[in-house]
C-alpha cells in the first residue's frame, strides 16, 4: 500500500488530476470567500454550478460555439446569484433558506430542462455540445516534471489560477474589497460611512455568481463533455466549507481546494486498487469535514491565546 | 407566540381566529404560496407539454381520480410527515441542519439489517428496527449539532457534507453485507416475513405506518409545546442569548432536539422499508429531507400542521407522477415549484406584507392625528 500511494504522488499523471480536480472547486471556493467577506451566505453555488453547466451545454449545442456555451452558462450562474440576492436582500429571507430553495429547484429543475428538451433524464449526449479547449503553454510545457502537470489543462483551469489573484487584489488592493469586509463586519457602520450594503452585497454576489459560472461550464465543457444529472456532486456546498479552511482569503483558497482536489484525485486511483468506490467516493467530503474541523480548531486556539495576552495586557501586536 | 395568542382566544376560537389578523394572515400568505405554486406549474406545463390541457388535468386532479392514487397519497404522506416533524423541531431551535436525510436513509439501512438478520415475533419485529433505526438517526443527528457546538462549524454546511458521506456509506453496507448476490438488480436479500408491517386495507398498500406518523404528529405537537423540553427548544429558538442568560444550558437543548429530530428521520426510514417493500432497493437516496424543509416551512414549524402540509406535498408529488406517466412532462417539474414555496414563504417581506401595512397605516394615522391637535413632537416624531 504504502509503495502504490508513493507510486501515485509521484506520477505526474496524478498531479495532473489533482490541478483539474481542484480547479472546480477553487472557483466556487473563491465565490464562497468573496460573498462572506461582504456578509452574506452564498449557498444556492451548487445551483448556479447546475444551470451554468446546462444552459453552456445548449447553448453550445445550438450555436456550434463553446465562447457563447461559455457566456450562456456564466450569465446563468450569475441569474441564481441574483435571485439570491433578489429575495434575500430585498424581500428580507433568510439567505440559507433561499440558498436551499434554490438548490433544491435546481436539482430537478435542470433534469426537467433537460428532459424537456432532449427526453432523456440522465445525460445530454444526444446533444452536439462543444468543449472548452485545452491549453499547451510555451515555456511551462518544457519543464521536464512540472509541465506535463501544469500545461495541457483546459482553459479554465487557468481561469481558476487567474481568479485566485483577481479575487485577492479586489479584497486586499482595492477600494471595493475594503468596502466589502466593512459591509461583513459591520452593516450599520458600512452604512454610517456612506457604502450601501445592499449595493455590495449585489457586486458579490455577481462575482459569485461569475465563478460559480465558470466551474459549471467547466465540468459539463471540459472536466467532462456532457450535461449528467446532479453534475455538480455537491462541489458548491464543499465550498462553503472549503471557504471556512481558507479562511476568508483568497489565497488560503488555494490550499482549502486542494484538500477537496487531492483526495478527489486519490480516490479515482484507489479504486483501480480494487478498494470498495462507495468508501471512497465519500472520502473527499469527509476530508473537506475533517479540514473545516481541524483549521477551526486552530483558529479558536490562536484567538483564545490572544485573548489572554490581551487580559495580561501584553498585546504586543 | 402562538401561547400568548392562544390564552387570548381560548373563548370562541374559531371565531376569534379570523379576527386575528397576525394568526390569519400569514396562513392566507402560505395558502397563496401553495395555490400560487400550482398555478406556476400549470403555466410550466402549458410552456413544455405538447397536449397541456391533458397533462394539467393528470396534474390537479389525477390523485383524486383514481382510488388507487388516494391510497398512494396516504402512502406517501408517511415519510413527509416524518422528516416534517423532524425539521419543525429543527427550525424551532433556529437551526438549518439537513442531516435529517441522513438519518433517514441509514435508518432504512439500519431497519434492513434488522428485517434481515433479527428473528422477532410479527410487531417486535418492526417495533425494534423502528428503534434501532431512531437511535442510530439521533446519534447521527448529533454530529452536526456537536460540530457546531465545538468548533462553531455551520450545521447546514457540516450536515450537507455529511449527507454525502452517509449517503456512501449506506450504499456501501448494502452492497457488501446485505445484498442479494441472487439478483441481477441491486437489491439486499428479502426481509422477514415478520417484519413487514400490516396492511390497513387489503389489497392496498396502505400500512400500519400510516398510524404510527398520526401518533407520532400528537406526540411531537406534546413535546414542542407542553413539555419543558420543547419549551426550551422554542425559548432558544427565539433567542438563543436570552435563553443562555435565562440560565439554560444552550448546547444541551441543541443536541437534545437534534437528537429527537434525527430519531424521528431515523424511525420514517425504517418504517417506509417496514411498510412499503420486500427489500432494500433504492438505487438513489429518495432525499426526504428536502421535501421536509417545504412540509416544515408550510406548516409553520408546527407539528399540528404537518399532517395537511404532508398532504398538500403528497398531492403535489402523486399528481405529478400520475401526469409524468401519462404524457410528456418530467417528474422533477415539482421540485421548481418546491423552490418556488420555499422563496416565498422564506421573504419576510411577503408573509409580513399585510401586518407592515397596517402597522404603517395606524403610524401613520397617530401621526396624522398627532398634528392636528397640534401636539408638540411627542412620540410621534
Amino acid at each position: 500500500m504504502m509503495e502504490f500511494l508513493a507510486s501515485v504522488f509521484g506520477s505526474s499523471n496524478y498531479w495532473f488530476i489533482v490541478v483539474r480536480s481542484t480547479a472546480p472547486i477553487l472557483l466556487v471556493t473563491l465565490g464562497a470567500v468573496i460573498t462572506e467577506q461582504a456578509g452574506i451566505k452564498n449557498m444556492a453555488l451548487e445551483g448556479s454550478m447546475l444551470w451554468a453547466a446546462l444552459t453552456g451545454v445548449l447553448a453550445s449545442a445550438w450555436t456550434g460555439s463553446p465562447w457563447i456555451g461559455l457566456a450562456a452558462g456564466v450569465a446563468a450562474g450569475v441569474a441564481i446569484a441574483l435571485v439570491l440576492g433578489l429575495f434575500a436582500l430585498k424581500l428580507d429571507a433568510n439567505a440559507v433558506l433561499v440558498g436551499i430553495a434554490l438548490n433544491l429547484l435546481s436539482t430537478g429543475g435542470t433534469v426537467f430542462v433537460l428532459f424537456s428538451i432532449t427526453g432523456d433524464k440522465g445525460i445530454s449526449s444526444s446533444l452536439p455540445s462543444k468543449v472548452l479547449p485545452m491549453v499547451s503553454v510555451p515555456l511551462l510545457r518544457d519543464i521536464p516534471w512540472l509541465g506535463k502537470v501544469l500545461s495541457g489543462q483546459n482553459l479554465i483551469v487557468y481561469l481558476a489560477a487567474a481568479a485566485v489573484v483577481v479575487i485577492h487584489v479586489i479584497l486586499n488592493k482595492l477600494t471595493i474589497g475594503r468596502r466589502i469586509r466593512a459591509t461583513g463586519e459591520n452593516v450599520e457602520a458600512a452604512r454610517a460611512a456612506g457604502i450601501d450594503p445592499d449595493r455590495i452585497k449585489f457586486f458579490t454576489l455577481i462575482v459569485s455568481g461569475v465563478l460559480a459560472g465558470l466551474a459549471g461550464c467547466f465540468l459539463s465543457m471540459g472536466y467532462t463533455s456532457n450535461f449528467t444529472s446532479g453534475i455538480s456532486a455537491g462541489r458548491g456546498y464543499v465550498a462553503n466549507a472549503a471557504q471556512v479552511v481558507a479562511g476568508g482569503t483568497a489565497v488560503g483558497s488555494i490550499f482549502a481546494a486542494l484538500i477537496f482536489g487531492v483526495t478527489d484525485a486519490l480516490a479515482t486511483f484507489l479504486q483501480s486498487r480494487g478498494l470498495p468506490p462507495e468508501l471512497i467516493q465519500a472520502l473527499p467530503y469527509a476530508v473537506t469535514i475533517l479540514g473545516f474541523v481541524v483549521v477551526t480548531l486552530v483558529r479558536d486556539r490562536r484567538e483564545a491565546a490572544r485573548k489572554l495576552r490581551l487580559f495580561a495586557g501584553r498585546d504586543d501586536r | 407566540m402562538s401561547d400568548g395568542t392562544r390564552t387570548k382566544t381560548l373563548p370562541g376560537k374559531v371565531g376569534l381566529f379570523f379576527t386575528n389578523r397576525d394568526a390569519l394572515e400569514p396562513a392566507l400568505v402560505t395558502l397563496f404560496a401553495a395555490v400560487f405554486s400550482l398555478l406556476a406549474g400549470v403555466g410550466l406545463i402549458f410552456l413544455v407539454s405538447k397536449e397541456p390541457a391533458q397533462s394539467a388535468r393528470n396534474f390537479l386532479l389525477g390523485p383524486f381520480l383514481r382510488t388507487y392514487n388516494i391510497y398512494y397519497m396516504m402512502i406517501a404522506m408517511v415519510p413527509l410527515t416524518f422528516t416534517g416533524l423532524a425539521l419543525c423541531i429543527i427550525y424551532q431551535s433556529k437551526h438549518m441542519s439537513l442531516i435529517v436525510d441522513s438519518s433517514f436513509y441509514i435508518g432504512a439501512v439500519v431497519a434492513t439489517a434488522a428485517g434481515i438478520h433479527v428473528a422477532l415475533p410479527a410487531g417486535w419485529h418492526p417495533a425494534f428496527a423502528m428503534l434501532a433505526a431512531g437511535i442510530t438517526g439521533g446519534f447521527i443527528g448529533l454530529l452536526p449539532a456537536i460540530l457546531k457546538i465545538r468548533w462553531r462549524a455551520n450545521e447546514l454546511v457540516s450536515s450537507l457534507m455529511l449527507n454525502y458521506v452517509f449517503y456512501f456509506v449506506g450504499s456501501f453496507v448494502i452492497l457488501y453485507f446485505l445484498r442479494d448476490r441472487n439478483q441481477t438488480i441491486l437489491s439486499s436479500l428479502p426481509f422477514r416475513n415478520t417484519f413487514l408491517l400490516p396492511r390497513l386495507i387489503p389489497n392496498t398498500q396502505l400500512h400500519a405506518g400510516f398510524i404510527v406518523a398520526a401518533v407520532f404528529v400528537v406526540l411531537v405537537s406534546v413535546f414542542l409545546y407542553r413539555t419543558k423540553w420543547g419549551y426550551e427548544i422554542r425559548m432558544i429558538g427565539a433567542n438563543q442569548k436570552f435563553a443562555a442568560y435565562a440560565g439554560l444550558s444552550v448546547p444541551t437543548v441543541i443536541l437534545y432536539s437534534h437528537f429527537v429530530s434525527g430519531f424521528l428521520g431515523g424511525m420514517g426510514g425504517a418504517i417506509e422499508m417496514a411498510g412499503l417493500y420486500k427489500a432494500f432497493i433504492w438505487q438513489m437516496n429518495p432525499s426526504y429531507a428536502w421535501d421536509g424543509v417545504i412540509v416544515a416551512m408550510l406548516a409553520r414549524k408546527n407539528p399540528k400542521f404537518v399532517p395537511l402540509s404532508a398532504f398538500f406535498l403528497a398531492y403535489m408529488r402523486v399528481g405529478a407522477d400520475f401526469m409524468s406517466r401519462r404524457g410528456d412532462v418530467a417528474f422533477e417539474f415539482i421540485t421548481l415549484l418546491q423552490g418556488l414555496i420555499i422563496l416565498i414563504l422564506a421573504s419576510d417581506k411577503i408573509v409580513n406584507y399585510f401586518k407592515a401595512r397596517r402597522l404603517q397605516r395606524t403610524a401613520l394615522a397617530r401621526t396624522a392625528e398627532a398634528r392636528a391637535a397640534g401636539a408638540p413632537a411627542g412620540g410621534a416624531e
